[in-house]
């Protein structure tokens, strides 16, 4: 029985952790690795011999698989995407990542993805890898390859997909289509970064009610950014390994604040703007929310920029400002991406239908915190198509807010601040953590608030509003904030979109996904300065108001699956309940069935009853009696003779191992529907001891199921009096033991079985408790009193049940038993002589000697014969005693029990 | 005839009787009574000890807004006794109704009278559970009517860009809330249940419960453990904070509830089982 259980419970615990190892996955095999250096020749006169650095994983599994170049960040080398290309690697692709000229052991200067250098190195290095054995080939000298690569490796991707009609797919993240536009940007879309056949969007007015700016120059100088990126890397030389041109660019650049036309023309050439239609590839575009570098319309430009072949834009919470990288999600979506357009048939590189050439749209969206793993829950909404940051849809909401006078501080310090680079983290979690840096200076900004808002409204793209400056050409700072009902502003994404206006200019927000909750507003902000950007050190002031409503792009097409739940919150509960089933369905207590019924005139019948303990104790071996109606019986024995025992099996609560009790012919198991007919009291009362004597009645009764109770009787048979108010716990012992006494007879019972029941009880009680108990059995009904005082079972019962160590000495009537029947012990020491005057006298059945005398067994004759018989013959009679067998065989076994 | 004609196996311990039991004991006021002065203490705290300030970086964010108004206050109050009191109050009426009556002996008499095994059980654990859910329920209702009392109504606050919710939202949270910490206590209860068929003695069962979620507790601090902490029956235990945020987070609650529901569900099946077999020797 045990035993069965532990499996129920071994098993509930093996299918548990069954359910849970899978996430315990095993180490996946080594990948080979390959290092080399690759020996390449660039430059615009094809005169630079540089050695690139290179390693090269084999594909697991052999044979020949899609190649996989993947190039690494700006600052970064070859080893920053090793785990990514064995990862790759893994799933069955041959990966050649490299340090990019100018960085980690490989020669050169850096510059920037140029497709002088930069470019013709990636032609070889694809030159190469189809030479490989490893790598399947589209024809020859054209293997099958895909990029990948973030930031600076993003652009050479996207670059060499213009420049070499070999590469079957790329997937560049968080990269720039115009540096130009990236490092000098202007909200107004006129800015000089602007290339001059830039379609104009279909809604953008042209402004003119306006003077042409003559004295501004295109764009606002990204400065922080800029120098980061120019000077990280300075050592001995100002600019680190740039290319020295390069350096005397950005020198040129950053000391004025403005660009150069020829600056201008080298960002632009080292940009996928400026091969715009070219690119022909299948391509991921994966750009950060949290990007004041290469912000979402960079990623907007470069989805335009591929003509002809599939596009996916991502937006997920990562970028140059930190965030969530969303490690997992990205490479799962590059995988996927190579895996169906480098794996599948031939790379198709061919226009397709509309549908077919739209790879479609995600958004990743931040929820609340999961506070059991102190991480913020990310969401993916996706749409099947992308639809440009002017969204599907727009709404159109009027903006408050009369026109404001601001300042342009001298010196343009203080600067307000929305993001610093290199310091990710701020721009991170934007609404978490109230800690957040976010100063606008006063009297700095204009706000231009929406009412609140009916609906939410979902912002997807760039929203638009036109402005209306005057006070002379400006630099402003464009920021979107989200108003709480009470007020409290939060920038919806830390971004600015700088501008330079002078009189009025359509401006294009920054490109967010944010959702503005119902009841909330919608605020636009202009500002003379911010932390990143270059502002004039002239000391202004502008008046400022808004011209137009603000209009806000929409995607109502992106639907947001609900954040799969892992497999056990639903697998749990229902291997659960199965385990419940089984653990209820297999126990040893299942009701059981059958059990042969007998008479069901006979009060009780034991058969064969049989219990050992668990501790090895046989308490009661193999029992069997049976009583009749009407009788009082008594349950005779010393402590420990298994009576108890026998009562509690007889009561249901105890299970026997063998045998069978039977009451009014039915069998007792535990909760048994003829335990009805039982009354009990067993080792002492049971009372809840905070309710009063008569409560305790009451409630027992109502607990029992049954009809009417005789309450009156009981309390009378109890004596309790007034106690029968006060808390059971203020009783003594022996006005428990007569609640108890009451208790069991509340209904009347058939059968009334009754232990010890005069312990602590005073003699008057015990007279009464006899007389009460004769006439109870008087009335047709049976009892049973267990017991181990002789005398009280041969006072009160008419048959009598002896017990010792679990088995049945002797049953019959008292009087049968207790030896009333004519038998007499004769004390005398002269023992033979009076067997021989004894044997054969009339009257007397027979003669045994028995210490410390005789036992003689009359026939009929009282024993006063006898005596003078005996006296006659001299013989000295001690002492006449009736002689009890019950006593004697009690008396016997108490003997051989201590 | 084999059974009393007026008896009725449905009819024995009806739940109205053993509500009855359980109530008038002493236990039962005590733990009510600790549950609705609490919040009393907790404000009275505040008043003497001044509003928590929210410069100390390591305050958690219920803490800092605990003052803000009656809402906040229960938030608070809720937080604060999550972990351990609501813990002992359910464990309390779980694990001590089956072995106070084996302690007392009524239990055998219950089983004789007859009532059966399984209904006895299952009885009981309605009873044991409406005054779990009952005391649950009581500790963020005292506090509302004492934050009312003490810091006057106010939309409630809640940490992360230090919102405040609009009144319906944030009564619609606290009941989630009051739903889910309920929902994550049946592990508890279900525990302390099955302990309490197991042994006669009611401090055991109790102080059994009580000490297996301080070891849960314990082992959950234990990060290197990775995500089989999410299988500890305490893991989940504050997941319901992710009401309490700008953006509510079914995530964690939804895992609790499967989790503490399926830990209840085989406790309970032991506890089933083995009163089933058990022989009654007290």
């Amino acid at each position: 029985m045990r035993r069965g259980r532990w499996a129920a419970v071994v098993g509930v615990v093996a299918a548990v952790a069954g359910g849970i190892t899978w996430a315990a996955s095993g180490d996946a095999p080594r990948v080979r690795t390959f290092e080399q250096r690759i020996q390449v020749v660039d430059g615009p006169k094809n005169d630079q011999h540089v050695g690139l650095d290179t390693t090269f994983f084999a594909p697991a599994g052999g044979g020949r698989a899609p190649a996989v170049l993947l190039a690494h960040g700006f600052g970064g080398s070859k080893d920053d995407t090793r785990d990514e290309a064995e990862r790759l690697a893994r799933h069955g692709y041959a990966v050649l990542t490299w340090s990019a000229r100018g960085f980690g052991r490989s020669d050169g200067e850096i510059t920037l993805d140029s497709p002088d250098y930069d470019v013709k190195d990636v032609r070889q290095l694809i030159d190469w890898l189809a030479r490989r054995p490893e790598v399947r080939l589209d024809g020859p000298g054209d293997p099958r390859v895909g990029l990948a690569g973030q930031s600076y490796g993003g652009g050479i991707t996207l670059l060499s997909a213009a420049y070499d009609r070999r590469v079957d797919a790329i997937a560049p993240q968080i990269t720039w289509y115009d540096l130009a536009d990236s490092l000098f940007p202007d909200a107004t879309g006129k800015g000089a970064a602007l290339p001059p056949d830039q379609p104009a969007l279909p809604d953008q007015p042209t402004p003119t009610d306006l003077p042409a700016p003559t004295d501004l120059p295109g764009g606002v100088f990204k400065k922080v950014w800029a120098g980061v990126f120019f000077t990280g890397g300075a050592s001995s030389t100002a600019c680190g390994r740039f290319l020295p041109s390069l350096c005397a660019m950005y020198q040129k650049v950053a000391e004025t604040g403005r660009p150069t036309p020829e600056a201008i023309a080298t960002l632009r050439r080292s940009s996928p703007s400026s091969v715009a239609g070219r690119i022909h590839v299948p391509t991921l575009l994966v750009q950060g929310q949290s990007d004041s570098l290469f912000p979402l319309d960079q990623a907007d430009g470069n989805a335009r920029a591929v003509t002809g072949a599939p596009v996916k834009v991502v937006w997920f919470q990562g970028g140059h400002d930190g965030g969530d990288p969303e490690t997992a999600r990205v490479r799962d979506l590059v995988t996927g991406w190579f895996d169906r357009y480098l794996k599948g048939g031939p790379a198709s590189t061919s226009g397709g239908s509309a549908a077919e050439t739209s790879g479609g749209f995600t958004v990743t969206r931040t929820g609340g915190i999961d506070s059991s793993t102190q991480r913020v829950v990310v969401t993916a909404a996706t749409a099947p198509r992308y639809p440009g940051l002017t969204g599907t849809a727009r709404r159109t909401l009027p903006l408050g807010g009369q026109e404001q006078t601001i300042q342009n501080p001298a010196g343009g310090s203080p600067a307000s601040i929305s993001t610093l680079p290199g310091l990710g983290a701020l721009g991170g979690v934007s609404g978490f953590g109230t800690g957040g840096v976010q100063l606008d200076m006063p009297g700095q900004s204009a706000a231009f608030d929406t009412e609140p808002l009916d609906a939410p409204v979902q912002l997807t793209g760039s929203a638009r509003v036109r402005v209306r400056v005057a006070g002379g050409p400006a630099t402003l700072f464009a920021k979107v904030y989200d108003v709480g009902p009470d007020g409290q502003a939060e920038p919806a994404r830390r971004l600015v979109a700088p501008l330079n206006v002078s009189g009025t200019a359509d401006v294009t927000l920054p490109p967010m996904d944010h959702r503005f909750d119902q009841g909330h507003r919608i605020r636009v902000v202009f500002g003379t300065t911010d932390m990143g950007y270059a502002s004039p050190a002239r000391p202004a002031s502008y008046r400022v108001s808004v011209d137009s409503p603000l209009t806000v792009p929409v995607d109502p097409a992106l639907r947001t699956p609900p954040v799969p739940l892992p497999g056990w919150v639903w697998g749990l509960p229902a291997i659960a309940v199965a385990a419940a089933v089984a653990l209820v369905a297999t126990g040893r207590g299942r009701r059981r069935r059958g059990g042969e019924r007998g008479d069901p005139a006979v009060p009780l019948e034991i058969v064969g009853l049989t219990k050992r303990y668990k501790n090895g104790h046989l308490a009661v071996d193999d029992l069997s009696f049976r009583v009749e109606p009407g009788q009082v019986c008594g349950l005779l024995g010393p402590n420990g003779a298994g009576k108890t025992t026998t009562l509690r099996m007889l009561m249901g609560l105890i299970h026997p191992d063998a045998g069978q009790i039977r009451i009014f012919g039915e069998p007792v198991r535990p909760g048994a529907p003829v335990l009805s007919r039982l009354g009990s009291f067993v080792e002492g009362p049971g009372f809840l001891p905070h309710l009063s004597g008569r409560d305790n009645l009451e409630l027992y009764w109502k607990a029992a199921g049954r009809g009417e109770a005789y309450l009156d009787e009981a309390l009378r048979i109890a004596g309790l009096g007034d106690a029968i108010r006060r808390p059971v716990r203020t009783y003594s012992q022996g006005m428990r033991q007569r609640l108890a006494i009451a208790q069991a007879m509340l209904g009347l019972p058939d059968l009334l079985v009754l232990d010890e029941p005069t312990n602590g009880l005073d003699p008057p009680q015990i007279a009464e408790m006899r007389e009460v108990l004769v006439r109870y059995a008087a009335e047709g009904r049976t009892v049973i009193i267990s017991s181990h005082l002789l005398a009280e079972v041969e006072q009160t019962c008419t048959d009598v049940v002896v017990m010792h160590r679990g088995t049945l000495v002797a049953a019959g009537p008292v009087a049968e038993i207790a030896g009333h029947d004519g038998s007499v012990l004769i004390g005398t020491s002269e023992v033979d002589r009076a067997m021989s005057v004894l044997t054969g006298l009339e009257g007397v059945d027979g003669a045994e000697p028995y210490d410390p005398g005789v036992l003689v067994r009359l026939n009929g004759s009282g024993p006063s014969a006898v005596v003078a018989a005996l006296v006659a013959a001299g013989v000295p009679v001690d002492r006449v005693m009736p002689h009890r067998r019950l006593e004697d065989a009690f008396l016997t076994l108490i003997g051989e029990g201590s | 005839m084999s059974a009393d004609l007026t008896y009725r196996r449905r009819r024995t311990l009806p739940l109205r009787v053993e509500a009855v039991r359980q109530l008038r004991r002493r236990r039962t006021w005590i733990a009510f009574a600790v549950l609705l002065v609490l919040p009393w203490v907790l404000a009275a705290a505040f008043k003497i000890g001044g509003s928590p300030s929210a410069n100390d970086a390591n305050t958690p964010g219920l803490v800092t807004v605990a003052t803000a108004g009656a809402l906040n206050f229960t938030a608070f109050t809720l937080f604060a006794s999550a972990g351990f009191l609501l813990v002992v109050a359910v464990a309390l009426f779980c694990g001590d109704t089956v072995a106070s009556e084996a302690g007392w002996a009524s239990l055998r008499y219950l089983l004789a009278a007859p009532v059966p095994r399984t209904r006895l059980l299952r009885q009981k654990l309605i009873v044991a559970l409406t005054y779990a859910a009952l005391a649950v329920v009581s500790l963020p209702a005292m506090a509302m009517i004492t934050g009312i009392y003490v810091f006057g109504w106010a939309r409630l606050r809640v940490p992360g860009g230090d919102v405040a919710l609009p009144n319906g939202t944030a009564l619609t949270r606290m009941l989630i809330v009051v739903g889910y910490i309920m929902a994550s206590e049946l592990v508890v209860a279900a525990l302390a249940f099955l302990l309490s068929v197991t042994t006669d003695s009611p401090l055991g069962a109790v102080g059994g419960a009580v000490g297996l979620v301080i070891l849960s507790n314990i082992i959950d601090a234990v990060t290197a453990l990775g995500h089989w902490r999410e299988f500890l029956p305490t893991h989940w235990m504050f997941a319901w904070t992710d009401a309490l945020q700008p953006h509510l987070e079914w995530t964690g609650m939804l895992k609790g509830t499967a989790l503490s529901a399926s830990y209840a569900t085989v406790f309970i099946a032991l506890a089933v089982r083995r009163f089933r077999a058990k022989d009654i020797v007290s």
